[in-house]
């Protein structure tokens, strides 16, 4: 810990009108007593992808999970999360609308046992839209944002669990912008999938970064210097590192930084 | 000098016996020569191997042989009904004459068929939504703590004997219906309520089972698309357990159908066809339970009673292709 107050930390702050999406002070106990995340203070700009490095229990998806409340019933999330002026981790927010304007995706792909359509659907149609036509054009938008349209047009009725693993993960992502949120939270998409896979879905996330503001965890640093704009550098619950990509990983910092993305721990 | 290193030694053994220090000598782990005499022969654990397969196959056999002849020893008795006593088989199916001491004219069945299915059905009809229904409590809803306390609960219901359950239902549930449909409270409607009680527990310890089944990544990413709870439940978590909550539901079936003596305390034990849920009647179970003392074996009531016992093992055959097939199914 002491090592930790002497280690230079910097943190890159945004503009109010680039920020799509911002925490204050933000901590995660487990328990009550077991601390994972410590005062985290993060901006995240509109229209980017901004990637979350860090090693194994550093508390990146921790983090990440706390932003669209999905540690509600699992840990206690102190601090505040700004989105449209609004802190959303309080009682009174309406964690289902929240979810659907902050969506996410998980590390193991993870379709429902239902059609590739209605994987799409379900969510929709719970929510009261039933026009068929308009179903269908979501569908079709969603599956072709997430660059799996050619692919699985024709069978759009059969079982989404026939589909390979990297189709499921772009099928997750098309089922997560059906429903037109401004944030996506990624959780270490790429981790169950071959390169191949891997590299399809850098390219879907390529195509959509001009549109959606993307916060993605991984532990593949290549990865990382791929595709972000920005980098997050997690350690022990603190964020050590936050800067543009490119100077994160030729000019870091501080010595952890530096040793994390040199390989040489984590 | 020496004294002193006598005195030492003795010290040291005395230590040494009663095992206050480690007497193993520490070397530095290294490998071990490999003896090449024995990676050709064989050895204590192939021994074993060969123990071991051969003890669970004779086992298997065991079994087998159980099967094999508890299948044919029904089958022999149950048959010779239609081919010593010249029942016709058509004629034992769609009668619902039955008195096996008047001759073979008077061998029918159906009166007992209908009542078996017709318990089992309205039994398991009633129990399924109360099962999945509390199923749903203790996997999706409860805490922990609660729901290990209502699992016991459920577990010692499975536990009480059957009749138990009968006696029960003879003095609570049969006089109740007695004062307020009238008749004499025996029937499919007392049969079927005791049934209800017998089969929920089964029915939902296995529906737990299903839904516990299905991955937690599933609920965690409906919850991400902003679904609620129930919306999950409904559309994500029902839906991916479908193939082994019908399995559920048609164990349970089986249980019902198969049980014997909490129904004969209940239902009346006359053999005629149900005309309403009130009205004394008999299940193929009940009837077996109830006459199997009455007869002579080799004669025609008993061989009548084996063919009903037949009936019973053919169904249960049923069931359990039912439950292999929906499994299938809910691979694909």
């Amino acid at each position: 810990m002491d090592d930790l107050k002497k280690e230079p930390t910097y943190i890159k702050t945004f503009s109010s009108d680039e920020l799509a999406l911002s925490t204050k002070n933000l901590s995660v106990l487990y328990g009550g007593t077991i601390q994972k995340l410590f005062n985290v203070s993060l901006g995240f700009k509109k229209n980017a992808i901004t990637a979350l490095i860090g090693a194994s229990g550093s508390g990146k998806s921790t983090f990440l999970r706390s932003l669209n409340r999905m540690n509600d019933k699992v840990a206690t999330v102190k601090g505040n999360i700004i989105f449209h002026g609004l802190d959303v981790n309080k009682p009174n927010i309406n964690v289902y609308e929240l979810r659907k304007n902050i969506g996410m995706v998980f590390q193991k792909p993870n379709p429902f046992p239902k059609s590739i359509r209605e994987n799409i659907t379900y969510t929709l149609k719970a929510d009261g839209q039933k026009d068929k036509q308009k179903l269908d054009q979501i569908v079709e938008e969603s599956l072709r944002a997430a660059a799996l349209w050619d692919e699985v047009k024709d069978k759009l009725d059969k079982s989404a669990l026939a589909l390979s693993g990297g189709q499921q993960q772009r099928l997750c992502i098309a089922r997560a912008i059906a429903l037109k949120p401004e944030i996506l939270l990624l959780d270490e998409p790429a981790s169950a999938l071959d390169p191949v896979s891997t590299a399809k879905l850098e390219d879907t996330l390529k195509q959509l970064r001009s549109r959606y503001t993307m916060v993605m965890v991984t532990h593949n640093m290549q990865q990382a210097s791929r595709i972000s704009e920005y980098t997050a550098f997690f350690h022990l619950g603190h964020v050590l590192e936050y800067d543009v990509t490119s100077n994160v990983f030729t000019n870091p910092k501080g010595r952890i930084t530096e040793k994390y993305i040199q390989g040489s721990f984590g | 000098m020496s004294e002193k290193n006598d005195d030492l030694k003795k010290v040291v053994n005395q230590a040494l016996a009663e095992q206050k220090v480690p007497h193993v000598k520490l070397d530095k782990m290294k490998p071990s020569t490999v003896d090449i005499d024995k990676l050709t022969k064989p050895s204590k654990e192939t021994h074993q191997e060969y123990w071991g397969k051969g003890l669970t196959f004779l086992a298997i056999i065991l079994i087998i042989l159980l099967v094999v002849s508890i299948i044919g020893f029904v089958g022999e008795h149950g048959l010779a009904t239609f081919f010593s006593d010249h029942v016709n088989i058509i004629h034992f199916l769609t009668s619902t004459n039955w008195d096996p001491t008047q001759g073979e004219n008077h061998v029918g069945a159906l009166a007992m068929i209908v009542t078996s299915f017709l318990v089992t059905l309205i039994s398991a009809l009633i129990a399924a939504p109360f099962a999945i229904a509390v199923a749903l409590f203790m996997t999706e809803y409860s805490s922990k703590r609660s729901a290990k306390f209502l699992q016991s609960v459920t577990e010692l219901l499975v536990g009480i004997p059957s009749v138990v359950y009968g006696f029960l239902g003879l003095t609570i549930i049969v006089p109740t219906i007695r004062n307020v449909f009238g008749g004499t409270g025996f029937g499919i409607l007392a049969a079927t309520l005791v049934l209800f009680v017998m089969v929920l527990p089964t029915i939902t310890s296995l529906t737990v089972d299903a839904l516990k089944a299905v991955p937690t990544e599933l609920r965690n990413s409906s919850a991400a698309l902003g679904a609620t709870r129930w919306q999950t439940i409904y559309h994500v978590i029902l839906r991916a357990s479908t193939s082994r909550i019908l399995t559920a539901i048609i164990f349970g079936m089986a249980r019902a159908f198969g049980e014997a003596l909490a129904v004969q305390m209940v239902i009346g034990n006359a053999v005629l066809m149900p005309y309403n849920l009130v009205s004394p009647s008999a299940t193929l179970t009940s009837q077996l339970t109830s006459q199997m003392g009455n007869t002579v074996m080799g004669t025609l009531p008993n061989n009548a009673l084996w063919s009903l016992a037949l009936l019973l093992l053919l169904m249960s055959l049923l069931f359990n292709f039912l439950v292999h097939l929906i499994g299938k199914k809910g691979k694909k």
